[in-house]
């Protein structure tokens, strides 16, 4: 477990990237996961099928908030079309860890109020996927 | 009738100790989920969740199922008359231990939960009409507030809450005024806070309500395992509590009603044993308290409920009260160590075996993930009470509790663990 504090998940918790606010976002959207408080919002500029900026904001563990950093940094300038395919295992690979059902929402959470807020899908990735 | 009791420590292994030495260490022997080898020493602070089982309740559930398992209160023959037997010896066992007038006013259900929606439906619907109110809390667990917001919405039911102060407490110079206008039908609260602690003053709760002519449920999911209960004293109409806080096993509580409210109130669920007579199109209920058990009950779990509150019993009430507020106080005095940390609820005078903690910068799940590493289980989040939270204005928190088997060291353990998370996410 000492594995979920990696050295790169509390460096993304401690100095987010892509963290704040648009000057004029497109979109904003907001989430949360009520079983444990973590909240996220997202606000997006997207220009010509290009996500030309992501910024977001919230608050809860380390996890969730390391997650959006690394996901936000990870589409920001990428075509919506490729942002589409990101799925679960992409989050997981950013993150380099395993996580456990519970800890795996906090770490979705960013990717779910991401495709929520472009595309309106509301579930969650590993749903999607076929997984749980 | 020749029946084989399945109930008890007394034919089991491990007979819990001795009524006069309290130990901590020698109560902690009777359970084995402590002896089970694993990496790391079991630093379990999560009784407040579910508490952890003596052997004994596991010998008595087993025996059950080995020696006498059959439907209850149908078959003739022998081991179905020794199951029924064992059921009602665990019922009899749980009215004493809460000082219930009669067995009768002892329903048995799946939990607080189920306890809580059947006063909800079977006593609320036939006696809380549109325009009248009910008083809760802001500390209720979501189940004693989930069941009153369906049925409020059902009806125009108003609810109102009793203020909570500063340190945590109930406000109750605010009850009378609560129901001043004579439209307040229950007053429905938490005897001791799963999240603050708090004992809340019961009897005087109940007294109040009662001169102003409302009806008097209690919560005691968590006094039940951890304190004297006494549904008299209590000056209560209906008292909800779990099994599996007790030392019992999950899926069986019990509701205590006083036996004239439970005899006028309509049936819960609809179903085989709940009645006494049946045509094609009408039904004739049973008589207390099976009115209210319909189905196929969890006899086997009943029967480890009896065999967890012999193992309390033995132990003594007041001596497992006195231990979880002695450590409840010693982690009161620790944790203020930890920079950055703020304990929720009342001083330790005024607490049962929880205490639940902020750690300032660090998110309760991060709190928890690093106290894991070294085996110390501690819950996070909102404990099933977001309103609470909201009140507190902390999104959520970390929770350490007690039981019978805890130990000052594994508090020590607690707080080493807590300076480690401070280290990891420095403020």
């Amino acid at each position: 477990m000492n594995d979920l504090f990696r050295e790169n998940i509390l460096e993304h918790h401690r100095h987010p990237r892509c963290h704040g606010t648009l000057a004029d976002p497109d979109v904003t959207f907001e989430d949360a996961n009520p079983l444990c408080g973590d909240r996220i919002r997202m606000e997006f500029r997207i220009r010509d099928g290009v996500l030309e900026a992501v910024r977001f904001s919230g608050q809860g563990c380390s996890i969730s908030q390391a997650a959006a950093s690394m996901l936000c940094e990870h589409v920001e300038g990428r075509p919506l079309e490729e942002i589409r395919t990101i799925g679960r295992d992409d989050v997981l690979d950013l993150l380099g860890i395993e996580l456990g059902p519970v800890r795996l929402k906090c770490a979705l959470l960013p990717l779910k109020t991401l495709k929520a807020g472009i595309w309106g899908l509301n579930q969650w990735p590993d749903e999607e996927e076929g997984a749980s | 009738m020749n029946a084989t009791r399945a109930t008890g420590g007394g034919t089991g292994t491990a007979p819990p100790p001795a009524r006069t030495a309290f130990d901590p260490r020698v109560v902690r022997a009777a359970f084995p989920i402590f002896s089970t080898p694993r990496p790391l020493p079991l630093v379990y602070l999560d009784s407040a969740a579910t508490a952890q089982k003596p052997q004994s309740v596991l010998d008595a559930m087993d025996r059950y199922y080995r020696t006498c398992n059959a439907n209850i209160h149908r078959g003739v023959y022998a081991i179905a008359e020794q199951a029924t037997a064992a059921y009602e010896d665990a019922r009899r066992l749980v009215a004493t231990f809460v000082g219930a007038a009669s067995p009768r006013e002892i329903v048995f259900t799946r939990n607080s939960t189920e306890a809580i929606n059947l006063v909800a439906h079977a006593w609320a619907r036939a006696n809380v009409a549109a325009g009248d109110a009910i008083v809760l809390t802001p500390m209720e667990h979501h189940s004693n507030l989930v069941p009153w917001h369906i049925f409020a919405a059902e009806r125009a039911i108003e609810l109102r809450f009793i203020p909570l102060t500063g340190s945590g407490e109930l406000a109750i110079e605010a009850l009378p005024g609560l129901l001043a206008d004579g439209r307040a039908r229950l007053v429905s609260f938490v005897h001791v806070s799963n999240v603050l602690g708090t004992v809340n003053p019961a009897a005087e709760i109940g007294r109040i309500a009662h001169e102003r002519g409302a009806r008097v449920l209690v919560d005691a999911s968590q006094s039940a395992a951890h304190l004297p209960l006494d549904v008299r004293a209590l000056d209560a109409d209906f008292v909800a509590f779990t099994g599996h806080k007790m030392l019992g096993p999950t899926g069986i509580g019990a509701l205590w009603g006083r036996r004239e409210l439970l005899e006028a109130m309509p049936p819960f669920l609809g179903g085989g044993e709940m009645i006494r007579e049946v045509s094609l199109t009408a039904s004739k209920w049973n008589e207390l308290p099976w009115k209210f058990e319909a189905g196929t009950m969890p006899i086997a779990e009943a029967v480890g409920l009896g065999a967890a509150i012999e193992f309390l019993e033995r132990l003594g009430m007041d001596q497992v009260f006195a231990h979880d507020r002695a450590l409840a106080a010693y982690a009161l005095e620790r944790l203020p160590e930890v920079d950055g940390l703020r304990v929720l609820g009342p001083p330790a005078d005024r607490r049962g075996g929880v205490v639940a903690f902020t750690l300032d910068g660090v998110h309760p799940h991060d709190v928890a993930t690093v106290l894991d590493a070294d085996g110390v289980c501690v819950r996070a989040g909102h404990h099933c009470a977001m309103p609470l939270h909201e009140e507190l204005g902390v999104p959520a928190s970390a929770r350490a509790s007690f039981h019978c088997y805890s130990f000052r060291e594994e508090i020590d353990a607690l707080v080493a663990g807590l300076h480690r998370a401070r280290r990891l996410f420095p403020r």
